[in-house]
């Protein structure tokens, strides 16, 4: 090991210990690493194998380094903040990964026909997904349209209004519908409307009240949260200017809370844009563009990408191609959403002092 | 506009738990009135409950009679919300709202209330309140700044302005210069004097010099021990209060003896 131990610092007073200099903890991870890599490597093992040896030879080689030097609490320190860092690593290891897979597999196809095109007629090379993304975004849409008000109003409840059981049994209720499976959600939605328009019922409509009843839970928990945080005093000083209790709510609390609202609103947006199952059912699939929402079948992002890849068609290849570009197209939705919301939040945000 | 308050027999509770007991005490009008006493011995609690913000605590509520002027502020019917705009208040902690400026801070009380006023006037209200206020000449140039980009005194000044700019009869102060320096609590100090010939003010204060400097009235507030209700021991003219007081108690507080 390329461990190297500077001389212990003198100690020139009762509060002084030793400390190692700035490079020397990076030049024990980088020599732990590179001797459990070309250690592992040269022993004919694969790469991955090699790599964890060399990460655990950095947990015990940095706090014994450690330890030597600076004495027991720092040793521990140090061994934490490896384990934490290698806690975050592991973490974005799987983002980082499916960014760039996606990217990679998905910018072939990502281009003006694709984004401009639907698949009607098409059979082999080209063809689009203007379909889905139209799909995509109307449903969602409406979806959003539909659970912003029910979930913003239902947290008013709860936090600003809801007292004893009822309020309990709504916690509850919100609870447990934030765990319900997306495809029950979709059974829903295709057991409601098909009462009233018979068991062929297809529409986007109801992919968006599917989407909701995912949607609504998300947004009243993270709304709750953020009116939570809305502190009491605000509150109090507009009662005290003699404003109702209705205005306060709407003029003060819920304008305060209102870039938290609008992070939490998008939140749920991406929870549920990339929804497959439920809309499976109720939107179906189509290869033409539908702007309605409230008549025949609709596509969207995820089942096109779903059947691009089961059942390419004739020509495997196009159709492989098409499902990432489409999965690429959600993936840029979805952080443009992140983007504005962004927006949104810096727009409302409190006016910084100073 | 200033209204004299006839409190009578008043009981103040927590759910059931008793915090106030036998509270009988007149508030005259264009003067100032202050409550001092030991912690815990319900000053606070008793100023909310002369404006039904005591309520707005879960399981707040009062027995009694509150009488401003001869309207019964706990009487039947009567809208904890009108009465709010006659009795104002400012609390403990400056808490301008966050999300508004300087002016939007002073406008609240209109603009909140959905009253339409033209522009002109607004600037003038707003003018004349901060003026009356003493902080115009600190902020006119600077109007449009967020309300928290002021001083802890000044945003202090900026609630006492918020409060008035409704034009209520009564003031009530919790504590307001707890949080603040001696010069801005001197700042505040003058402008009570100003006020109390529009308002009738009453104060809570921890710190008797203030109580002394500031007054012209004194009720004294002591408990017997915890749990036990908080009762005024004594109220008279603030001079004789602190040279004169009738009661032990209040003499062993005032001179420092406990408390």
């Amino acid at each position: 090991m390329t461990t190297i131990t500077p001389p212990r610092a003198p100690v020139t007073s009762s509060l002084t210990s030793g400390v190692l200099p700035k490079w020397a903890p990076w030049a024990v991870v980088s020599g732990s690493l590179s001797v459990g890599l070309v250690g592992g490597l040269g022993l004919g093992l694969a790469l991955p194998l090699s790599l964890v040896i060399g990460v655990l030879l950095v947990m015990v080689a940095l706090p014994a380094v450690s330890w030597q030097v600076e004495g027991g609490r720092r040793a521990k320190d140090r061994f934490v903040t490896v384990l934490v860092s290698l806690a975050f690593a592991l973490a974005m290891l799987p983002l980082l990964s499916l960014m760039i897979t996606v990217t990679q597999n998905g910018i072939h196809r990502f281009d003006g026909t694709f984004l401009s095109s639907d698949m009607r007629g098409v059979l082999g090379e080209g063809g689009g997904a203007l379909h889905a993304i139209v799909g995509t975004l109307m449903i969602t849409g409406a979806a959003a349209l539909i659970s912003v008000p029910v979930g913003v109003m239902c947290a008013v409840y709860l936090v600003e209004y809801g007292k004893g059981r009822l309020a309990r049994w709504v916690t509850l209720l919100v609870d447990v519908m934030t765990g319900i499976p997306s495809i029950v959600a979709g059974l829903f939605a295709f057991a409601f409307f098909a009462i009233f328009f018979g068991p062929s019922i297809r529409f986007g409509l109801g992919g968006a009240v599917a989407l909701s009843v995912l949607m609504v839970p998300v947004v009243v928990r993270s709304v709750e949260e953020m009116l939570k945080l809305v502190p009491n005093e605000l509150r109090e000083a507009s009662y005290a200017l003699g404003v109702p209790k209705w205005r306060t709510v709407l003029r003060v609390v819920l304008r305060t809370a209102a870039p938290g609202i609008a992070t939490g609103v998008t939140i749920a947006i991406a929870r549920v844009i990339g929804e497959t199952a439920p809309l499976l059912i109720i939107t179906g699939s189509t290869t033409a563009t539908n702007w309605n929402l409230f008549d025949g079948r609709m596509s969207s992002l995820p089942i096109f990408t779903y059947y691009s890849y089961s059942i390419p068609g004739a020509r495997p290849e196009f159709g492989v191609e098409r499902a990432w570009a489409a999965a690429l197209t959600l993936f840029v939705i979805v952080m443009g959403l992140n983007l504005v919301a962004r927006l949104i939040s810096r727009f409302f945000s409190l006016p910084t002092s100073r | 506009m200033a209204k004299r308050i006839e409190v009578s027999d008043l009981d103040i509770f927590y759910g059931n738990f008793k915090a106030v007991e036998q509270v009988d005490m007149t508030i005259e009008p264009r003067s100032v009135t202050a409550l001092i006493g030991p912690s815990g011995c319900g000053k606070s609690t008793f100023l909310r409950s002369l404006n039904r913000m005591h309520e707005v605590v879960p399981g707040g509520r009062v027995t009694g009679k509150v009488v401003m002027d001869g309207d019964d502020l706990y009487g039947v019917g009567v809208d904890p919300v009108a009465v709010r705009r006659q009795v104002g208040m400012v609390f403990q902690r400056p808490n301008p709202f966050p999300t508004m400026s300087i002016y939007d801070n002073v406008a609240a009380g209109v603009k909140l209330n959905g009253g339409r006023m033209r522009k002109a006037d607004l600037d003038e209200l707003v003018e004349q309140t901060l003026r009356g206020a003493n902080l115009w000449e600190e902020v006119k140039d600077r109007l449009g700044r967020p309300g928290s980009s002021l001083s802890g005194g000044q945003q202090q000044r900026l609630c006492i302005a918020r409060a008035i700019a409704v034009k209520p009869a009564v003031l009530l102060m919790d504590e307001p210069c707890s949080a603040l320096d001696p010069i801005s609590t001197l700042a505040i100090e003058d402008l009570m004097h100003q006020l109390k010939a529009e308002f009738t003010i009453v104060i809570v204060t921890h710190n008797m010099q203030q109580a002394a400097r500031v007054s012209d009235r004194t009720g004294f507030f002591n408990i017997a021990g915890t749990g036990q209700p908080g009762k005024l021991i004594e109220m008279d003219d603030t001079q004789r209060i602190f040279s004169n007081p009738k009661v032990k108690a209040t003499e062993d507080y005032i001179t420092g003896r406990f408390g």
